[in-house]
């Protein structure tokens, strides 16, 4: 319906809505950068409009100096435009916080003032003469021509992008806001991956000026500042930065607004002044308060739910290499943590065989969920080191580990609350799966994406809570969060499973059918690392334990001698 | 170059990284205890100018009337939050201080100037009344979105911006505006010409900024608005209410950017539009300091002034390429030197 709307709109609508829709086009292409980069990844950005520029100045220079072609002269820009945006991105990006809004807030700023004061680009008065499109012999000269090809890139882009959020890569990229260190414990890069993000939107608003530079066939650096960088920012927010459909919700309506504004104000009002302006301030304030997330959930809410389609049987994905090693699964090697004076970890060592399920246990404060976060990379040794199948991943980083075959869950439950249980499960899978970001984009990745779903949905019906496969993972009990959690571990088919206090918060019934399903991946050869509290638990379900007291290790062996050990009681009961 | 320019050069940057000082110093107040990124307080600034450059005409400034706008909106609001929460006997002090007090400093300002006070009266009532704006912004614009993300946050700011800009056109005109010298002698300290100006702005920039390091770590409020910084959730579970710890914050914040408008008034001249510049090259210092650390943020603005007299006088076209390219070194810097990890919002 939409495209049969935008494909009768030249033909019907007079010039003026046709220029209207052009430039809707135009920023909707922008916003939908940012749709993946500030409300999918949680990166703001200001300086999407600089990068408009870059495209659109690219082309001016290139094809009115050089007498290029604009074909190649998209080419040049877009190479351009990455070499900044992956400057900008790894000088940012590897850090959390808010450094990226910052860093484009100058480089915008900046290129603003660069475009005005350098001769060659033509200063402030601009560049004109740029010669308009031509495609398949057809000059594409006239607006309603050119705003097919518009909307072809508009369409094109947003199918894109939905794609890429449907996908290996896009759950990934939708973890970056808000489970960061989740994500990065199942293999991800975050790093990498939102200054992929990052490139992605800078491509984007780059051929959205390719595009604006061959429709006015003049450019000045007016449209590139930081004014316009921000009122992308606006479209997306407006329009509902979660959601592609906001992107153009976003632009059309705040395209629209001023419109209406800039014509009506005037006129009521009797004079001209600023007051569109101020008028659009305030309008943008009060929709906010009223719609925070922006427009298009609300709108979504009216709309009918599309039904998530069934998870399709598919064969499953490769294992992940469990290469048989000839000594200890996990080795501690005189393992160290210190914060300041505290030492919380005291040259631990202790060694985990395959196949075997370990318990580490200990009074509160004892350093068990130090010693964990050291094992999964979260935290940085002071000393000693760490083997795995005898290789040293003690200074490895997060990501770094889990591809190296060790899978985890965590203490506080992380989930992401709005995505299905079947997609954070799918999130597990992420090393198993192969597709990247533009076989997501282009839709070529649907057999790896339906083996993942099909492999999701099976570590759900293994841990038993095949029934909420597509309800939010938010909306389930704490409990059910836990298992969830261990069902997305097991979809990265890890060889050793780390479990940071899978019992806790788990009623009785329920912790026995944890340690029945826990018994059961050892019986498939998993092996197991359980830090706990529970006695009762441990005791039933591990072949050996390691007793931690005040950093140290008190003792170890099999459960019923820990039990007796006099040294144990001391620091569990305060000595008997 | 020779040193009586370098000196000269010097002087201007100091005063000028002084006034940004002051207005970094309020951003990262802002952003610490509220987590706004606080784009409009260039419009503070300029209001401020221009306020007193309206009074020093004799003519009651349109920032009179937006003053007294926003108090009714505010009150409109407290009222019916008050009903709302079935709290009525509260009403009659919201509306005192929402309505009342900022409808008292607008009348204020009204009666007295058409008399042609003094500079010193002229400077009080643009105090007054530019900061009675700080507290009913965050009331109107940021207290029910109070919890919303930085983004949001962000984004009201700036239609916040938009619209305080636009009514500053109304209000004070296309023209700019220079308010007088409060001094205008100098003198001669070797082959230097020191102006006493500049050192006034300096030397009051240093007061205030005294002044908040006294409110900061001696005051109950001061103690308050820190924990509010520190921990939003734990600061509310000892009392402190988020609104009341955002109100003051404004308060706070927007009679620095009205002082630094006082302050920069008779520097440079000032237009309705000129606050923007201005806030982004303290947003430059804020930025230096991470956002969070006082002493940082004030170092950093003395760099941005500094350097931006300097490259004008090297390479004016570029002035401002340089301030903002600036960034770019420090956030490397800081992504070299810091490796911790912070959790996301």
């Amino acid at each position: 319906m939409l495209v049969a709307a935008l494909a009768l709109l030249p033909v019907l609508a007079p010039q003026f809505w046709i220029t209207l829709g052009n430039y809707i086009g135009l920023y909707s292409i922008v916003t939908l950068g940012l749709v993946l980069l500030t409300g999918v990844a949680g990166q703001t950005s200001f300086g999407q409009a600089a990068f408009v520029g870059l495209g659109a100045y690219a082309t001016a220079w290139l094809t009115t100096r050089y007498g290029a072609s604009p074909w190649l002269a998209l080419v040049a820009g877009l190479a351009l435009t990455s070499l900044v945006a992956l400057a900008l991105g790894f000088i940012t990006l590897r850090m959390k916080g808010h450094y990226l809004p910052l860093a484009t807030i100058a480089w915008g700023i900046s290129l603003y003032f660069l475009f005005g004061n350098l001769e060659f680009l033509g200063g402030h008065t601009g560049m004109t003469g740029i010669p308009s499109l031509t495609l398949f012999g057809l000059e594409l000269r006239d607006e309603r021509r050119y705003f097919y090809l518009i909307w072809a890139i508009a369409l094109a882009a947003l199918w894109a992008t939905d794609n890429l959020l449907d996908s290996r890569p896009g759950r990934a990229i939708r973890a970056l806001k808000g489970g960061l260190d989740m994500a990065e414990a199942f293999g991800v890069d975050g790093a990498r991956l939102k200054i992929v993000a990052f490139v992605y939107a800078a491509l984007l608003a780059c051929v959205s000026g390719w595009l604006y530079a061959h429709l006015q066939r003049f450019v000045n650096p007016t449209p590139f500042g930081i004014n316009q960088g921000i009122e992308y920012l606006f479209m997306a927010v407006v329009g509902g930065a979660g959601s592609v459909w906001g992107a153009v919700l976003g632009a059309t309506l705040i395209t629209l607004l001023k419109e209406m504004l800039q014509d009506v104000l005037p006129r009521v009002l009797g004079r001209s002044g600023n007051f569109e302006m101020v008028v659009f301030g305030v309008l943008i304030v009060l929709l906010l308060q009223f719609a925070r997330e922006g427009l298009w959930p609300w709108l979504a809410r009216v709309l009918p739910r599309r039904t998530p389609p069934p998870v399709p049987d598919a064969p499953p994905l490769a294992a992940r290499p469990h290469a048989a090693t000839t000594g200890p699964l996990l080795q501690l090697k005189a393992a160290r943590k210190q914060f300041g004076g505290l030492v919380a970890v005291n040259d631990l060592s202790f060694e985990l065989a395959t196949g075997e399920i370990l318990g580490l246990i200990g009074p509160n404060g004892a350093g068990k969920s130090t010693t964990f976060s050291l094992i999964s990379g979260a935290l940085t040794l002071s000393g000693g080191d760490i083997l795995f199948r005898g290789e040293s991943i003690g200074s490895k980083l997060p990501y770094e580990i889990a591809r190296r075959g060790i899978g985890r869950t965590f203490q506080h439950v992380k989930l992401l609350p709005q995505m299905s249980v079947l997609d954070n499960v799918a999130l597990g899978a992420y090393l198993r799966g192969t597709a990247g970001i533009v076989r997501a984009a282009l839709r070529l990745d649907r057999a790896d994406e339906a083996r993942t779903r099909a492999e999701a949905a099976r570590a759900l019906a293994r841990v038993g809570l095949a029934a909420h496969t597509f309800e939010p993972a938010g909306s389930l009990a704490l409990g059910q969060q836990r298992i969830v959690e261990i069902a997305r571990a097991l979809a990265a088919d890890p060889s050793l499973l780390l479990l940071d206090e899978p019992a806790a918060g788990l009623r009785y019934q329920e912790k026995q059918a944890l340690a029945a399903l826990l018994r059961s991946l050892r019986q498939d050869g998993m092996t197991i690392l359980l830090v706990e509290h529970d006695m009762d638990f441990v005791m039933g379900l591990t072949d050996r334990l390691v007793v931690m007291d005040f950093g140290e290790k008190l003792a170890e062996g099999k459960p019923a001698d820990v039990r007796r050990d006099p040294v144990v009681l001391e620091a569990y009961l305060g000595g008997v | 170059m020779d040193f009586s320019i370098a000196a000269l050069l010097t002087q201007d940057g100091i005063t000028n990284g002084a006034i940004y000082a002051l207005l970094a110093l309020a951003l990262v107040l802002v952003f610490a205890v509220t987590r706004v990124i606080w784009v409009p307080s260039g419009e503070f600034v300029a209001y401020g100018t221009l306020t007193l450059a309206g009074l020093q005409l004799g003519k009651p400034p349109g920032t009179v009337s937006l003053v007294a706008g926003m108090a009714i909106v505010a009150g409109a609001m407290e009222v019916y939050d008050c009903v709302r929460r079935g709290e009525a006997r509260r009403i009659p002090r919201q509306l005192l201080l929402w309505t009342g007090v900022p409808l008292g400093i607008a009348a204020l300002v009204w009666w007295v100037a058409p008399m042609g006070p003094g500079l010193a009266v002229q400077v009080l009532l643009t105090l007054a009344a530019v900061t009675a704006l700080g507290p009913l912004l965050y009331r109107v614009a940021y207290q029910p979105l109070a919890e919303a993300s930085v983004l949001v946050l962000l984004i009201v700011s700036v239609a916040v911006h938009f619209s305080m800009t636009g009514l500053g056109l109304w209000f004070f005109g296309a023209e700019g505006s220079r308010t007088p010298a409060f001094v205008s002698a100098s003198f001669s300290l070797g082959s230097v010409n020191v102006n006493v100006q500049s050192l006034l702005v300096v030397g009051t920039s240093v007061v205030v900024i005294a002044a908040l390091y006294v409110f900061f770590g001696r005051t109950l409020y001061g103690k308050a608005l820190r924990a509010t910084a520190v921990n939003r959730i734990g600061a509310r579970l000892v009392g402190i209410s988020p609104s009341f710890a955002g109100a003051l914050t404004f308060t706070l914040a927007a009679f620095l950017c009205a002082f630094c408008g006082v302050l920069i008034g008779p520097i440079t001249t000032i237009y309705y539009d000129s606050g923007f510049l201005v806030s982004l090259k303290g947003f430059v210092g804020a930025i230096i300091g991470g956002l969070v650390s006082y002493p940082l943020a004030a170092a950093g603005a003395l760099l941005v002034g500094l350097l931006e007299s300097f490259s004008s006088f090297w390479a004016s076209a570029f002035k401002e390429v340089i301030v903002f390219t600036l960034i770019i070194p420090v956030l490397l810097w800081r992504s070299l030197a810091t490796h911790h990890h912070e959790e996301d919002e």
